[in-house]
């Protein structure tokens, strides 16, 4: 199993979900979240006082699948959250040791 | 037409009835019966004097919580709310006569405390031969001490104790408010017998209020991490909502100075109307000559630039002159608030001093302008605009030197009695909690 982690734009959130339900992903959490990369925040003014924000807004999802299906996760995460402007996120996927449905009990990838 | 004449005329209760049952006394009592209102003035005066009510709450509390940060939105509200409150109980008690008395002298008058003698048939003179009821008068009076003091507080929000606001609060409109109403709208008033043209009280009010936030604010001290620290407003939405109840209850401040529903206040409500739009559009226009974007708070802030600018001029004044005065105010307030306070280093927090008694004077000394009839304003053909402006000047620093020394007065008696900050761990939790013991969101 993986779990893929992607930081997005959050405005590109319903087109990466229409992708990873076209792919077959049945749920996934979504998080709103802040944080910087190349694209720098922004400044705020009110009557002449400054105050710049270095941590801009953006959305985590967090998906487990099983290893087959990752590749056409990560892909359709990819060309979905793609705007082609600095900013679009980055994609981590990572091996899950363990996976349980809390309410059956059911372990490893039933559980998913 | 520029100030409150203050004659009070008493009238005889048991008059009227007494006449109507010796017809033969008729004649000689129509000459001498007391004036009754017109209800057309008093309906419009009342209405007026609410609307003034609504600047304040919820109007002002609104536009200052907004720019506050959400830990101190209930104190602020709460200030603002409490010290009208007091005002009120204060006017009715002496602040009447210590302004509109029957016995006085250029700088305060005395007589008439806890409303002594007025019944509902007292009636106050308006600027014609009509005459209004002497409570509506009194009301309407007590909506302007009461917004006053209010205003102030944009100085001090965040960190000053609750206990010493309302101690401020009684002595600063004792020592500061009452005589300066008095020497501006009393027939017998130093301001007024020199000739100074203030239509709703761009002296009394909004310099007043301005360089008395400016004194407190340096007495008081910065907020704790000012300037370093992030303090953006918590609710520019709340903000615009308030700056909205204040343009609608500014007309009943402005066009009710007016004292009937005559062509002054219809004049005084064109002018607020159309100062108040040049200026909200003209400080966007200015943040975007300066690099900036047109923001809402520049609006909101535009607006009442342009709205303390037009009070003393708004029946002083033809429409394009209030243009002009709105637009001049808002672009040299926005200097001031984002460039000349900055540089200064004090924290006057909400920019009272730098919105109400920036654009006090500029609307003071712009009035002597735009009453010329050359410009569109009312003077006279004989209004000579040189003399006119020595005497607003003249008004104008009086004002600044009565206020100046009053409020630092007022602010030691509220150092000694209460200790006038909240302690420094109040202040980074918030004054709602540690003033109130409630928070505004939850």
């Amino acid at each position: 199993m993986k779990l893929i982690m992607a930081i997005i734009k959050p405005f590109k959130l319903d087109d990466v979900r229409d992708a990873l339900a076209a792919v077959g992903i049945a749920g996934m959490t979504v998080s709103e979240v802040k944080g910087f990369g190349r694209q720098k925040g922004q400044t705020e003014i009110y009557r002449g006082a400054e105050y710049s924000t270095n941590m801009v807004p953006k959305i985590k999802l967090e998906i487990v699948c099983d290893d087959p299906l990752a590749g056409r996760v990560v892909e359709a995460i990819q060309q979905a959250a793609n705007s082609g402007a600095i900013g679009d996120g980055k994609i981590f996927v990572l091996d899950v040791a363990h996976a349980v449905r809390i309410r059956t009990g059911e372990t490893g990838e039933t559980a998913l | 037409m520029i100030f409150a004449r203050p004659m009070i005329r008493a009238a005889a209760a048991t008059g009227l009835s007494l006449f109507a049952a010796l017809p033969a006394w008729a004649q000689d009592a129509a000459t001498q019966a007391a004036p009754v209102p017109n209800p057309g003035n008093n309906a419009w005066m009342m209405t007026a004097t609410v609307l003034v009510l609504l600047m304040i709450l919820p109007g002002l509390a609104l536009f200052y919580g907004g720019l506050t940060r959400a830990k101190n939105m209930l104190a602020t509200m709460t200030q603002i709310g409490a010290v009208a409150a007091l005002a009120m109980l204060i006017w009715v008690t002496y602040g009447y006569g210590l302004a509109f008395g029957p016995e006085g002298n250029a700088f305060i008058s005395w007589g008439k405390f806890f409303l002594s003698g007025i019944t509902p048939d007292s009636t106050a003179a308006t600027f014609s031969d009509e005459v209004i009821s002497e409570y509506v008068f009194v009301s309407f009076q007590m909506t302007f001490a009461a917004i006053t003091i209010a205003l102030v507080l944009g100085g001090l929000v965040e960190r000053m104790k609750f206990s010493a606001i309302l101690v401020f609060a009684a002595v600063w409109l004792t020592i500061v408010y009452f005589p300066i109403a008095h020497m501006v709208w009393e027939g017998r008033g130093l301001f007024f017998t020199m000739g100074a043209l203030d239509f709703a009280g761009g002296t009394v009010v909004h310099i007043n209020a301005g360089v008395s936030a400016l004194v407190a604010a340096i007495m008081l001290g910065k907020r704790k991490g000012y300037p370093s620290e992030r303090m953006p407003p918590h609710s520019l939405t709340l903000t615009m909502v308030g700056t909205g109840l204040l343009w609608v209850g500014w007309f009943g401040f402005n066009a009710g100075s007016a004292l009937e529903a005559n062509g002054s206040a219809a004049l005084a409500m064109i002018n607020t109307f159309v100062a108040t739009a040049a200026a909200g559009l003209a400080w966007m226009v200015t943040e975007r000559a300066m690099g900036h974007k047109a923001s809402a708070l520049g609006f909101c802030s535009g607006i009442i630039a342009g709205l303390v600018a037009i009070t003393p001029a708004a029946g002083n004044s033809g429409p394009f002159g209030a243009i002009v005065l709105g637009a001049l105010a808002s672009v040299v307030c926005f200097f001031f608030v984002a460039k000349v306070k900055p540089a200064l280093g004090y924290d006057d927090s909400l920019d009272a001093f730098g919105i109400h008694g920036v654009g006090g004077i500029i609307g003071a000394i712009g009035t002597a302008i735009v009453y010329t009839p050359s410009l569109g304003g009312p003077g006279g053909a004989d209004y000579a605009i040189g003399g006119q402006l020595v005497t607003q000047v003249s008004a104008v620093v009086a004002t600044i030197v009565i206020s100046t020394i009053g409020t630092a007065i007022a602010i030691t008696i509220a150092r000694a009695l209460t200790g006038l900050r909240v302690s420094p761990e109040v202040e980074l939790e918030g004054l709602d909690l540690g003033e109130h013991g409630e928070r505004a969101y939850n």
